[in-house]
């Protein structure tokens, strides 16, 4: 117990050191979303996510966006928990015709203004699963209109970073 | 660094012999109908597991496990008629796999007291896309079953949940706070992977795998890099073998302690959610530096590996697994120690050991409630026949359980890592295939993180002409259902996260 409270008053920082390219990226990166977040939305940004079918990859990396290296909502920017809430609908997946109208449903909840992002080579065109019976045929802007593609298999928090800085800067 | 202990029999050239060579664990046997409905009514008595349960244009198989002798007997069953016996009378695990088969195949499970579709939601404008294709039905309101009852009301959850996580139904019934009935409706992440499959070369085959659940790719992509190797008489080369089994147990660790840390954060302590995240975070930057992909998705390819672990990376792997064991045991403190913590995964959401051996749950679930089964021991399956390790069991079954599996397997990773790496043979990571052959049969079972995933591959001239993933949470969701009954439904997420079964493993 009493290591406990030791270390919780001499806790070892979990920052990383400036050191490597990947890294320092990083730190350039959250610079300039800070930046462009608070001139555009006043330190808030409200992302729902939907999954429209994709394996799960793309949530992993989604996910890691909330853990204490990439933080994300020191930005002001959120998760939240019903596309009510939200300005941002970030769609992974091929979009399979299954859940094709829960993401049109979903789309049509959200309040206007509101952006798409479509995430992961899956959303952008099918992916692997191009040209099966049970997938739309050309991935998330078949189904609602998509302001900003990121690409990748699945796409990196880095990326993901840098993307929402593009579309903020738009 | 601890001195490591071998298994008796391990020596240095036996590696070099023996590694790659996988011993063949099933039989294929064709059947008759009424030899089909007998083994039914021998899995209902317990004398076998059922294993896997598919359809083909023109038979259906079954996979029965027989624990005992470390074995598997693949039925197969003609169907000329377009119809077959049900198993699911006998076998309440099959009702789903034979709501699959007739939605992709066609064939009818005669007898069966459950006719509802499972994948098919009507939308794909068209029926039996594996098998005589039909031209869509009339769309009907999917019925789930009724609970009648005075002040009764439902629930209707999903497909978009309010996390970051993958699409389902779940329907509730409630009386008051409690639970009366959930009925699970999957089918939302289909995606026609099975259809894919059919005539793919064999590295596109490697790309739909190693995508069939991205939380496991590297335990599909090793499954099917077995099962397409034993079909062709590939043997891959021994660094390989050795490096794959290194990948899986670097999986399991990263989706442990991403589990873990949602588990706790589900019962209101972000601490260790942060901390878990932490950890997960070095394990996925790991494999970027040095395999090539966070998720090492892809690198594991029919005949070896396309990527290899360098001097450097195996010297980091080294640092991160002190800093993971150390790190471990403060997590495991912080859990132990919260009162608010425990009363909230103690006895909550408890799966009996008779449900998790009568569906044969895999994975920490089985393993939770006292099913002793683990595909690393129970086949051995090189190198982990090399490898000393223990498959730590639990009789509780409830989240608690499930999170003291999961902490206590990362610490048997980690040993299993170390073991690796120490005694990683040199060599290419891709062996050379001089003759293959290209018709054959092939059929692996890998322990992912999850349980036991099946892969069952047929290739004719080169190509793939049927392959089929079986998710250890076919075997899964179901006992989900069973462990929310009676509980506030506030204590949902908490065991849908300890369970953590795959929508997209499952739907395909």
């Amino acid at each position: 117990m009493k290591s406990y409270f030791l270390k919780n008053i001499w806790p070892r920082m979990l920052t990383e050191k400036i050191a490597t390219e990947k890294e320092s990226e990083l730190i350039k990166l959250s610079e300039a979303l800070q930046g462009v977040c608070r001139k555009k939305l006043g330190r808030s940004l409200a992302i729902r996510e939907v999954d429209a079918g994709s394996c799960n990859g793309c949530e992993l990396e989604i996910h890691a966006l909330n853990n204490p290296f990439y933080d994300i909502e020191r930005f002001g920017i959120r998760f939240v928990a019903s596309p009510r809430h939200a300005d941002l609908l970030l769609v992974t997946g091929p979009v399979t015709k299954n859940m094709s109208e829960a993401l049109k449903r979903t789309y049509d909840c959200t309040p206007i203004p509101k952006w798409v992002v479509a995430v992961g080579d899956c959303a952008a065109g099918c992916g692997v699963f191009r040209q099966s019976y049970a997938v739309m045929s050309g991935g998330v802007s078949d189904v609602v209109p998509v302001d900003l593609w990121i690409y990748g298999c699945p796409p990196s928090p880095i990326d993901l970073l840098r993307g929402l800085i593009l579309l903020m800067e738009q | 660094m601890k001195k490591l202990e071998l298994s008796p029999h391990f020596t240095e050239e036996a590696i070099e012999i023996e590694a790659g060579k996988r011993k063949k664990y099933w039989s294929l046997e064709k059947v008759s109908e009424e030899r089909w409905i007998e083994l039914s009514k021998e899995i209902a008595s317990g004398k076998w597991t059922l294993f896997g349960l598919w359809g083909s244009p023109q038979k259906v198989n079954m996979v029965l496990l027989d624990e005992s002798q470390s074995k598997l007997q693949v039925i197969e069953l003609e169907t000329p008629l377009g119809k077959f016996p049900s198993v699911a009378i006998e076998v309440p695990s099959a009702a789903r796999l034979e709501r699959t088969i007739h939605d992709l195949f066609g064939l009818i499970p005669e007898g069966s007291f459950d006719n509802r579709p499972w994948l098919d939601h009507g939308k794909w404008q068209l029926r039996f896309p594996l098998g005589n294709i039909l031209p869509p039905d009339e769309q009907k309101p999917y019925p789930f079953f009724l609970s009648e009852g005075e002040n009764l009301h439902q629930i209707p959850v999903g497909p978009v949940h309010a996390g970051i996580i993958e699409p389902g139904h779940f329907r509730f019934t409630m009386g008051g706070e409690i639970v009366v009935r959930m009925e699970e409706r999957l089918g939302y992440t289909h995606k026609g992977i099975e259809k894919l499959f059919f005539e793919a070369s064999i590295e596109r085959g490697a790309e739909i795998a190693a995508r069939i659940s991205g939380d496991a790719t590297v335990a599909y992509s090793y499954a099917y890099a077995l099962a397409v190797e034993e079909a062709m008489g590939i043997t891959p080369s021994p660094r390989a073998v050795w490096l794959r089994a290194l990948m899986a147990e670097m999986e399991r660790m990263a989706n442990h302690f991403g589990d873990i840390g949602a588990i706790c954060n589900d019962a209101a302590f972000p601490r260790i959610l942060s901390r878990c995240a932490v950890l997960r975070e070095k394990i996925l930057r790991f494999s970027k530096d040095f395999f090539g992909h966070r998720l090492m998705m892809g690198s594991i390819v029919p005949g070896g590996l396309k990527v290899d672990l360098s001097k450097e990376g195996k010297e980091n792997l080294y640092r991160l697994l002190e800093e993971i064991n150390e790190e471990l045991c403060s997590i495991k403190y912080f859990y132990d120690s919260k009162n608010s913590l425990q009363d909230r995964t103690v006895g909550t959401g408890v799966l009996n050991a008779r449900s998790a051996k009568l569906f044969g749950a895999g994975g920490f679930i089985g393993r939770a409630s006292g099913r002793n089964f683990d595909a690393r021991k129970c086949f051995a399956y090189p190198p982990y026949d090399k490898l000393s390790f223990e498959s730590p069991l639990l009789e509780a079954g409830d989240v608690n359980a499930r999170v003291w599996i999961r902490i206590l397997e990362i610490e048997q990773s980690s040993f299993l890592i170390e073991q690796i790496l120490n005694n990683l043979p040199s060599g290419s990571t891709l062996s050379v295939i001089k003759e293959s052959k290209v018709c054959g049969q092939g059929l692996a079972v890998v322990e992912s993180f999850r349980g036991d995933i099946l892969l069952w591959i047929e290739i004719e001239k080169g190509k793939i002409s049927r392959c089929h993933p079986r998710d250890p949470s076919w075997f899964q969701w179901p006992l989900l259902e069973k462990v929310i009954v009676g509980a506030v439904v506030a204590d949902f997420p908490l065991c849908n996260k300890s369970f953590n079964c795959s929508y997209s493993g499952h739907d395909l």
